[in-house]
């Protein structure tokens, strides 16, 4: 059996929304070099609705599918589908994740939630901040 | 298109090898143990193989024993020698951070039954001098155990001088030669090696056999109990067709030693240089102090796992220290012994190539690891982060 689901292999072959987006609405990184994989979301929002998404990742093959699939997940979609995306409707559409790999998708849910935390914030909206988890769950990095 | 770069993980068996194993399968197939005739034939074969491979390595076939590889020959090299410092109440071992783990993990056990190690630090070349360990070896050291060669980034240590420096403090001396073996001359004697371990799929032989020499005088413990095979020194029906296999493919690889050794080194030079134009790349491991066919390099901005992968689809076989390649959370422990930091350690990659690597496949190697960083680099965002000068480079 191989390491990755065709669909895992196929979003990190053939990345969807790579690059980065000029004065974005909302910029989230997630992440630490030194644990092996950092996330990085821009958005662009008109009328609550995400009209575009790009990512950029340093990680291995199921960090990159993650991102790819997380940002095909809200492409226009209202902020607040995105809120709800969680890292298990990520792994999910991928096909699954292998068991130490779902680190990568929970770090896809974060890099969102943190684009969306910025978005709040240049917005001036107000927010739950419960509702966004920080990375310091993760016991590799100390950052 | 395949290239297989990774032998250093496991080689292909060569043709001398498995012709002269098929006959031990469903011919001579006998039980060395057996009294009859039939049996008496496969015990010839054994003691054959052991002779030939004893005069590859400059011992008596005596002073070596058969194992399952060269994990199990590292265990019991290193728990034989503890039993003996034991006896004598000496309970210190000395070893290097950058052993491979079949070494590494026995001696955090022994550390459970009470013995204290002393990792020594390995040079940002990725050697170990003499000094060192004369420096650290104490009235209470029983064993030094130094690797022959390293697994992952191929620096070949003074064994001769260590063993030298050992010989003289009475201090038994080991050394996991699975990577030297029939990659680099080894004899015992004049090395003052006293336990040796070694492994037959690194130098084209079968999987699942290895050999430990320990110099006569040297009491083995045995890991295995069972019957008195291996003069009681590891049970269990000795698999005489690897063995058999084992002992061709060592003399096959010693009779081409140095002519392999030329030719091999002279195409990792090749291939260093040329992953060397990849900007912000480092090699890890001494220059020239390394084995023929290791290249091991780390390149800033990118993750190890991925670059494997793309390179998969290139057709390339090779392998990395980053932390999602292993499984675990941390990066290859050799490449943090030799300083690098972990998330340069992550971006490492290691081409081992070997007798069959063609001019034409180092070129394709060097072009497809150069395209393969610079695709990776464009969607890292730590790369981007180095590039607009926000962070900076290390390497």
């Amino acid at each position: 059996m191989a390491l990755y689901s065709e669909k895992v292999m196929d979003h990190f072959r053939n990345p969807r929304n790579v690059g980065t987006i000029e004065n974005a609405d909302g910029v989230g990184e997630v992440g630490n070099a030194k644990c092996g994989d950092i996330m990085k979301i821009y958005l662009k929002i008109r009328d609550g609705v995400i009209e575009d998404v790009k990512f950029e990742t340093f990680g291995c093959g199921s960090a990159i599918a993650s991102s790819s699939m997380a940002t095909e997940l809200i492409k226009g979609k209202p902020v607040s589908e995105a809120m709800a995306l969680t890292n298990k409707a990520v792994a999910e559409a991928l096909d699954g994740l292998p068991a130490h790999k779902l680190h990568c998708s929970v770090l896809a849910e974060e890099a969102i939630k943190a684009a969306l935390k910025d978005y709040y914030d240049r917005q001036g909206v107000a927010y739950d901040p419960a509702q966004f988890p920080d990375c310091a769950h993760c016991e590799g990095c100390g950052r | 298109m395949k290239i297989y770069a990774d032998n250093a993980a496991t080689t292909k068996m060569s043709r001398t090898a498995v012709d002269a194993m098929l006959p031990y399968m469903d011919e001579i197939y006998g039980n060395p143990s057996s009294l009859y005739t039939f049996g008496q034939r496969a015990r010839e074969a054994l003691e054959d193989a052991r002779g030939r491979i004893a005069a590859c390595l400059g011992c008596e076939a005596r002073e070596l024993t058969f194992t399952s590889g060269g994990s199990e020959a590292d265990n019991q090299a290193i728990r034989s020698a503890a039993a003996l410092g034991a006896r004598k109440g000496k309970r210190h071992i000395v070893s290097t951070a950058f052993e491979h783990h079949a070494v590494l993990h026995t001696l955090k056990r022994l550390e459970g039954e009470g013995f204290a190690v002393t990792l020594l630090d390995v040079y940002e070349n990725g050697l170990v001098t003499p000094e060192q360990v004369r420096a650290a070896i104490r009235p209470d050291t029983c064993l030094v155990s130094v690797m022959y060669a390293n697994n992952e980034i191929g620096t070949v240590q003074p064994v001769s001088e260590i063993g030298a420096v050992c010989r003289e403090a009475g201090v038994l001396f080991h050394t996991d030669a699975v990577q030297a073996a029939g990659h680099l001359p080894i004899d015992v004697g004049p090395q003052n090696i006293d336990l040796l371990s070694l492994s037959a799929h690194k130098f084209h032989g079968p999987k699942g056999i290895g050999a430990l020499y320990a110099r006569r005088g040297v009491a083995l413990t045995n890991l295995i109990e069972g019957g008195a095979q291996e003069r009681g020194r590891r049970a269990g029906t000795e698999n005489l067709p690897a063995i058999v296999g084992m002992a061709a493919a060592l003399e096959e690889s010693c009779a081409h030693l140095t002519e392999n050794a030329v030719r091999i080194s002279a195409l990792r030079d090749r291939l260093i240089a040329g992953l060397a134009e990849i900007p912000h790349s480092v090699l890890n491991g001494d220059p020239a102090k390394r084995l023929p066919g290791n290249v091991n390099f780390c390149f800033e901005g990118i993750e190890g796992e991925s670059l494997l992968l793309l390179l998969d689809d290139k057709g390339i076989c090779a392998s990395s220290g980053s932390a999602c390649t292993s499984g675990s959370l941390d990066p290859s422990h050799v490449l943090l012994a030799i300083g690098r930091p972990h998330e340069i350690a992550h971006g490492s990659l290691r081409l081992t190539i070997g007798e069959e690597t063609t001019e034409e496949e180092v070129e394709y190697l060097i072009e497809a690891v150069r395209d393969v960083v610079s695709y990776l680099r464009s969607m890292s965002p730590v790369w981007r982060d180095l590039e607009s000068g926000k962070a900076t480079h290390i390497i």
